[in-house]
């Protein structure tokens, strides 16, 4: 794992008890937790490699319960790591060794539901498909849907401005979210944005999106609920070569369609959710392609023409349209469960989320194939193919001495790499601990120092979430020293640690 | 082929504001110089630093200097079959694309597509110290670092020149159509409402003078479809063209610059505002138009107790543009103009009063 950089370490016994006892005056018992056996659970995020013990986890029920243990914590000096569902891939939800984790998940109330305004008014603590669920009745939906979308909260998707298989339509979290409601540091009530489209002065609020509980503790967020489309379906068409597949988003896109959702996988990723969920893959493909049209009836027929004239016109080798919703969702689930396929057929496995320009696909592929070679690990991919999302799996095994400080060196190349394309590090997982190294890679001191001031500008004893996210110069330097500067040499032969 | 421009141009000229201690009013074509709470300093014109940087249209992303003519870059984009969705206003004049995105304002579009913010996916910014910052990117999807790149787009210029973007483009639609219905105040947003409920392809309305706009826009079958499920009096092609680019360029004679004229952004479900004088309304209720010699405390009040927010659009001298920003917010972008612009170099007081 990254160094951290001022090396937190766990509060002394006597500033811990006052914290505890701070922290039980303001809180029922049972929303504070102080025991190794209780705190264990929150040790770490959905990137289970990197995890710290925290001082306390406070639990509370009500918005008025958020601000008092942010006022204890800003009056103590002590950090704040919110927390939703802990389903994030970057360690964002990580605790800090003298810290406290503000759990929100049990602020789970649908506060407002308003069909005929289009908007939903929800605590943080919400399970992203719960607001979809409720809006159902109303023939409502609520657009962004991480695969993660059972578990993951909409505070959690906030704050990484989290995307899913319909945002290269629909928008990521940022497009659907009118406005958040929330605390500063100081336990002060804020609100970013709100029901209407402008808010005066500078919008706050698209910095606190994606800000990974640096800037502010959310604690409501007022979501765009939008009518279900009457249709949808799917084409799945298989390539026997990754290269093509890659081209025929392209001619789509050119082409003046954007469909409801644009995704690929290669062959190690269908053989290895084939068996788990029988979707129904094409197994003899180098990679399929998963081309959804919604609309009325009369759109999507028309629609679904096009996508198979120019799939095939790409050199799809088969194809296939979902006859049915079943068959529809059949061709989803093994998309959406390539994650937990990955864990099926490999101990361990660790995902990546660059993004390029397109056009770099077939590269970065063969990059990628060159990489498992060096770092002796295989990796499946599945991608976003619409937005040129990347998310190489790297199959590890933790048990194995060696494989996991491979993996991760692995998947910094392959993000690094995506910068040296003209990309980013993250599409949508965040940065949070993971990485934080990489940050160095994709921006200079400029950019880093401008990080910083627009965190103290929100959080000025820089007490929520420290540690993350912005790299510091000392940290940068170190890396530096070990790393290959992009553009020098992509791929030195030498091992680098 | 001309030299690559390049900002030695703009950094001298900013060092020079700089050694005399004078304050630089950041201009692109100028077409939004009736807009700000305040317009003061020198002129620092952008539009030198001119032309497009990358553009593949199957990447769906454009990358442009600041002083590109907004209409140049339209053009390029619709010879592709490409848009800004967002309907960035001209105002009857040349603005430049940097100028569109500090203003971060959007036309007829913006409820059904989104704003400006919504298609920025990166910028650079050259501070007041020279120095040239990148943030965001050329690609869709980008959470890495703060989203500084979304927070320029409607700054206004106060926390530097924005020197370069790249923006999200999408297919121009195959299709449209604009319907018109002879409806009161309050049944045109009852309307609106009924019709963004439902999967219908509208990009656009408007209530004006008595009649309710809609555009639909998409695929051909799509806006047939809801063309015939609607019902109304169907546009002339041309007559809807002309009326969508008055309302977002405010050539309309109902936007006329005459004073006083306020913009109201309000939740798009808010009843009328019941304000006195007249209203024009955009974005399915969002946007509210009130031409009202009422008192700027009582527009205020109205657009404070829909849930919105009143700013003055003509009429200097009347009332400040904006109302104080809530006591923490203010705090916030102090700090943040503390940090970006410490010697208050750029644009002052053009969006926040006291900034
Ligand atoms: C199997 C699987 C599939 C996934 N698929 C996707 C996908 O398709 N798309 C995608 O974008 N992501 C995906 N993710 C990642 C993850 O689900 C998202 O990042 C999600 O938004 C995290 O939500 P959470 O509630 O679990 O947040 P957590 O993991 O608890 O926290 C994430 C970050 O948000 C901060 N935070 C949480 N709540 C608040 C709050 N109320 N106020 C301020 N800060 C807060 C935390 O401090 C942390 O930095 C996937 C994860 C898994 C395990």
């Amino acid at each position: 794992m990254p160094a951290p950089d001022d090396d937190p370490v766990a509060l002394p016994p006597a500033r811990r008890r006052e914290l505890l006892a701070a922290l039980s005056a303001v809180l029922p018992a049972d929303a504070l937790l102080a025991e190794d056996s209780e705190l264990r659970p929150y040790e770490c995020d959905g990137l289970a490699v990197f995890r710290e013990r925290p001082a306390a986890v406070a639990l509370p029920r009500s918005e008025a319960e958020v601000g008092a243990v942010l006022a204890v914590c800003r009056r103590l000096g002590v950090p704040v790591v919110a927390r939703g569902a802990g389903t994030g891939l970057s360690g964002g939800a990580m605790p800090h060794a003298g810290g406290v984790v503000l759990g929100l998940a049990r602020l789970n109330r649908i506060l407002e539901l308003d069909p005929r305004a289009g908007l939903a008014r929800v605590e943080p603590g919400v399970r992203n498909l719960a607001i979809s669920e409720a809006a159902a009745a109303h023939g409502l939906y609520y657009a962004p849907d991480p695969s993660s979308q059972i578990a993951c909260t909409i505070g959690g998707n906030v704050a990484e401005n989290a995307g899913g298989v319909h945002c290269l339509k629909y928008g990521l979290t940022l497009h659907n979210v009118l406005g958040v409601r929330g605390f500063t540091v100081d336990g002060e009530p804020v609100a970013f944005g709100g029901a209407a489209l402008d808010a005066p002065g500078l919008d706050l609020l698209s910095l606190v999106i994606g800000s990974e509980g640096l800037l502010a503790v959310v604690t409501e967020v007022t979501v765009k609920l939008l009518p279900r489309p009457a249709l949808a379906r799917v084409v799945m068409a298989s390539f026997d070569d990754v290269g093509r597949a890659g081209e025929a988003v392209a001619a789509i896109l050119a082409a003046g369609i954007i469909p409801a959702g644009l995704e690929m996988m290669d062959r190690r990723a269908t053989e290895a959710v084939e068996p788990f969920v029988r979707a129904g893959y094409d197994l003899g493909a180098a990679a399929i392609l998963l081309a959804e049209s919604d609309g009325t009836a009369e759109e999507v027929e028309a629609e679904v023409a096009a996508l198979e004239r120019l799939l095939r016109e790409s050199g799809a080798t088969a194809l296939a349209v979902s006859g049915s919703e079943a068959e529809r969702l059949r061709f989803w689930s093994g998309r959406k469960n390539a994650f937990p396929a990955a864990g099926r057929i490999s101990p361990d496995y660790y995902c990546m989320d660059g993004t390029i320009p397109r056009r770099h696909l077939g590269r970065v592929l063969e990059a990628i194939a060159g990489l498992e070679q060096r770092y002796g690990l295989r990796c499946m991919n599945v991608f976003h193919a619409g937005d040129g999302n990347l998310h190489p799996l790297i199959l590890f095994d933790a048990n194995v001495p060696g494989e996991w400080p491979r993996a991760e060196r692995f998947g910094a190349a392959i993000v690094e790499l995506c910068v040296e394309l003209g990309g980013t590090i993250t599409g949508e997982h965040g940065v949070g601990v993971e990485k934080i190294n990489s940050m160095c890679v994709q921006f200079g001191d400029g950019e880093r120092t401008a990080f910083f001031a627009v965190k103290r500008a929100f959080d000025p004893p820089g007490l929520l979430n420290p540690g993350k996210l912005i790299p510091t110069l000392r940290r940068c330097a170190e890396y530096g020293r070990l790393h290959v500067h992009a553009g020098a040499v992509p791929f030195p032969d030498l091992p680098r640690y | 082929m001309a030299a690559t421009p390049d900002l030695a141009a703009i950094r001298d000229r900013l060092a020079d504001a700089a050694a005399r201690g004078v304050p630089v009013r950041i201009r692109g074509g100028g077409s939004k110089d009736f807009l700000g709470a305040r317009l003061e300093g020198e002129p620092l014109d952008t539009r030198d630093y001119a032309g497009v940087v990358d553009y593949e249209p199957s990447e769906l992303v454009v990358t442009a200097r600041a002083g590109t003519p907004l209409a140049t870059l339209e053009a390029l984009l619709a010879a592709s079959g490409q848009c800004l969705p967002c309907e960035p206003p001209h105002f009857g004049g040349a603005p430049t694309v940097g100028g569109a995105v500090a203003a971060g304002l959007a036309g007829p579009a913006r409820a059904a597509l989104g704003g400006m913010r919504d298609y920025v996916l990166g910028a650079k910014l050259l501070t007041a110290r020279g120095e040239l910052l990148a943030f965001g990117g050329r690609v869709m999807k980008n959470v890495a670092g703060f989203d500084v790149a979304r927070l320029l787009c409607g700054s206004f210029g106060i926390l530097g020149l924005i020197a370069e973007v790249s923006l999200k483009v999408l297919p121009r639609p195959a299709a449209a159509a604009t319907l018109a219905f002879e409806l009161g105040e309050a049944a045109a947003l009852e309307s609106f409402l009924g019709w963004a409920r439902r999967p219908l392809p509208v990009t656009a309305s408007a209530w004006v003078d008595g009649r309710a706009y809609l555009r639909l826009a998409g695929a051909p079958a799509a806006v047939a479809a809801a063309g015939r499920t609607l019902g109304g009096s169907r546009l002339g092609d041309a007559e809807a063209a002309v009326l969508w680019a008055a309302l977002r360029d405010h050539a309309h004679p109902w936007l006329a610059p005459r004073t006083p004229l306020w913009r109201l952004s309000v939740p798009a479900a808010s009843a009328a505002l019941g304000l006195p004088g007249t209203t024009l309304i955009e974005w399915g209720g969002a946007l509210r138009w009130v031409r009202s010699d009422a008192p700027a405390a009582t527009i205020r009040e109205a657009a404070r107790r829909a849930g919105g927010s009143a700013a003055r659009w003509h009429g200097a001298g009347l009332a400040p543009a904006h109302e104080p920003l809530p006591a923490p917010l203010a705090a916030i972008h102090r700090r943040l103009k503390d940090a970006f612009d410490p010697d208050r170099r750029f644009n002052p007081g053009r969006l926040v009063a006291e900034l």
